[in-house]
């Protein structure tokens, strides 16, 4: 168990930086996820606090001591991999009592730490067997009994669930958020999947191109997103953004001129959540709809805003049988409305 | 995946014409007389190898075996020609086997070095491995020679060895072989704790079983096969090794040939290669076919 340290940490392949400065502190026991789209940096900021990656610049620090020249096994970390790399030659028992071996852990120590994991991961069962006779989620299971039994003070997790079917994979989400609270060791999470990011986090850092554009708790990201690329990223459908002018704390949008209660003025970003507009029959506000997509709770209209040309989508409760064509009023509540500043992307 | 593999094999791909009747029978007697033309030589060797000389050399020569077995193979195991064969047969087996392992373990060390580890100049020592690869034996035997006989290693088993223990074959294999290890696999064991000899030994060795064992067989039957190299440099009939002492058998000027110990002797080198390959066979068929991954 250990607080990790990211003081201002860069990463550089050659003349390329990929990663541009990435400063956080991560308390004991917290479970923090990292989120980005592909190729943001994510993955390589994780196996750079796991070691397997160099630092170009800057600073981890692990329970307090500064592990940059240091090797994986000796910064008390354990990791579980994306496809999992089980040994492929070696039964359940050994792959997850590897590390102990190595470590030259008494063979009866090591006999009760496995049997200990396996029987919280549900493996007894399978502790002779080779990892190809087993599925995909047994797999996932015991890559982390590899991890468990080392009792590290850190857990990393890169893309674990990505290999899973869907139902799988929320069945993992939750026996992985249940055992990092059981355990109540300090855990980096990688994923690109937002929705994992929201469920399992304590707090979560949001990636783009190797900046990390917001930390912070799940409500907070959706509430109060820091940047453009947060708010679009967090939340599905994600975030409806246009191009607008503030004029004394009022919005045009197209024909229409709605309060808007802001600070800004002038040309900005202005973003909605599809799940906060209002149905509204004298709603100010139009949209042209092109698409449904009827999810039984709620339906997703997807067309053009009136007025303008941009791109919109709404989400209303229920079943809602809509034709292309249709147009439907709604209204949105001030409070619900995000600016972002048009040029860097900042939140307003 | 195994489900879907048995069901391949059951089912005939869609355009493959399922023999029956006739053309069943038919592609068996072609088979059958194919394995004919190819045994028979080896029959005519062995039936030469159980009669007495006056027989061999008055024709027609019988076809099937006579009475001499014993007599003859205990002659050539024991006594031979210029030497017995039992020690032919020893120096073969040292000679082949000191091949296959050595060639096996540097190649896997330099598979290993090349795939698992950054260091200057790694792409060139590479392709001149692979350039060698283009140069047959034969080219280099006048300078190997020198080097061996430099040496000192004239008559000797590392001289036997040495010159042909290194293969850029193999070392492209195992190389080949590890790329399509996942790197994660390497990763995880430096997490585990494992320094690279460690991973080495514990995950990449087992992991190529496979596929050493289906090279051991190919590497041994090469060194057994040597003629040229043991001819050049083992002048002392002690270090003849089988195939080459075969030839050294053979009658210059007018002495007569030996034929029954020469064919026995021709039936014992076939042996040690056989029983390798059988007795490795599914490993062999496995390293070939598939990877554990």
């Amino acid at each position: 168990m250990a607080t990790v340290e990211l003081n201002n940490v860069k990463k550089r392949f050659g003349l390329v930086e990929v990663i541009h400065g990435v400063s956080t502190k991560i308390v004991d026991g917290e479970f923090i996820v990292i989120v980005g789209p592909s190729g943001c940096g994510k993955s390589t900021l994780l196996r750079m606090v796991a070691g397997l990656e160099s630092v170009s610049e800057g600073e981890i620090g692990i329970g307090g001591k500064t592990v940059n020249d240091l090797e994986p096994m000796d910064r008390d970390i354990a990791m579980v991999f994306q496809n999992y790399a089980l040994y492929p030659h070696m039964s359940v028992r050994e792959n997850m009592g590897y590390g102990l071996k190595i470590a030259k852990t008494p063979k009866d120590e090591i006999v009760q730490k496995v049997d200990a994991a396996a029987r919280l991961l549900q493996l007894e069962d399978y502790l002779e067997r080779r990892p190809r006779d087993l599925s995909g989620g047994q797999r996932q299971r015991v890559a982390m009994g590899r991890a468990i039994v080392r009792e590290p003070s850190v857990f990393l997790f890169d893309e674990p669930l990505s290999n899973l079917d869907a139902k799988l994979r929320v069945q993992m989400r939750l026996e992985i958020r249940d055992l990092q609270a059981r355990l109540g060791i300090t855990t980096l999470y990688v994923t690109h999947d937002q929705v994992e990011a929201m469920t399992m986090a304590d707090r979560m850092i949001v990636m783009n191109a190797g900046r990390a554009e917001q930390i912070g708790t799940p409500l907070e990201v959706y509430e109060t997103p820091q940047t453009l690329f947060a708010a679009q990223f967090i939340g599905s459908p994600s975030m409806n953004v246009f191009e607008t002018t503030v004029v004394d704390k009022t919005l045009s949008v197209g024909a229409a001129i709605i309060p808007a209660n802001t600070k800004a003025q002038g040309p900005v970003t202005a973003g909605v959540r599809p799940e906060h507009i209002i149905a509204d029959e004298n709603g100010p506000l139009s949209i042209t709809v092109q698409m449904g997509e009827p999810l039984g709770a709620n339906t997703l209209l997807h067309g053009r805003l009136g007025g303008t040309s941009d791109a919109f989508t709404i989400s209303l409760p229920g079943v809602h049988h809509a034709v292309a064509g249709e147009v439907i009023r709604f209204s949105i509540n001030s409070k619900h409305l995000h600016f972002f500043d048009i040029k860097t992307g900042r939140r307003i | 995946m195994t489900h879907s593999v048995a069901k391949r094999r059951k089912e005939p791909a869609p355009g493959m014409v399922e023999k029956r009747g006739l053309g069943l029978w038919f592609t068996h007697a072609i088979m059958i007389f194919g394995v004919l033309i190819v045994f028979f030589p080896i029959w005519l060797a062995f039936v030469a190898s159980t009669i007495t000389q006056p027989e061999i050399v008055s024709p027609p020569m019988p076809l099937w075996p006579g009475d001499q077995f014993f007599t003859n193979y205990k002659k050539a195991l024991f006594s031979g020609v210029n030497v017995p064969v039992a020690t032919m047969l020893f120096n073969s087996l040292v000679m082949a086997i000191g091949i296959a392992f050595g060639k096996i373990v540097i190649s896997l060390l330099s598979a290993f070095a090349i795939v698992y580890f950054k260091f200057p100049g790694k792409m060139i020592f590479f392709w001149l491995i692979f350039l060698t690869l283009m140069l047959p034996v034969e080219v280099r035997i006048v300078p190997t020679y020198q080097v061996v006989a430099g040496f000192g290693m004239l008559n000797s088993y590392g001289g036997l060895i040495l010159p042909l223990i290194a293969s850029a074959t193999a070392t492209f294999l195992f190389r080949q072989f590890f790329m399509t290890v996942p790197d994660e696999l390497a990763e995880a064991a430096r997490v585990d704790g494992a320094r690279p000899m460690r991973f080495f030994w514990d995950i990449l060795f087992p992991m190529s079983r496979t596929n050493i064992a289906a090279l051991f067989v190919i590497l041994f039957i090469y060194g057994w096969n040597q003629y040229l190299w043991p001819l050049l440099i083992t002048t002392d009939p002690e270090m003849n090794t089988i195939v080459m002492g075969i030839k050294q058998m053979f009658p210059s000027g007018d002495d007569v040939a030996d034929w029954p110990v020469i064919m026995a002797t021709s039936i014992l080198a076939m042996i040690p290669p056989v029983i390798v390959v059988v007795s490795m066979q599914k490993l062999f068929i496995r390293g070939l076919v598939d990877s554990e991954k």
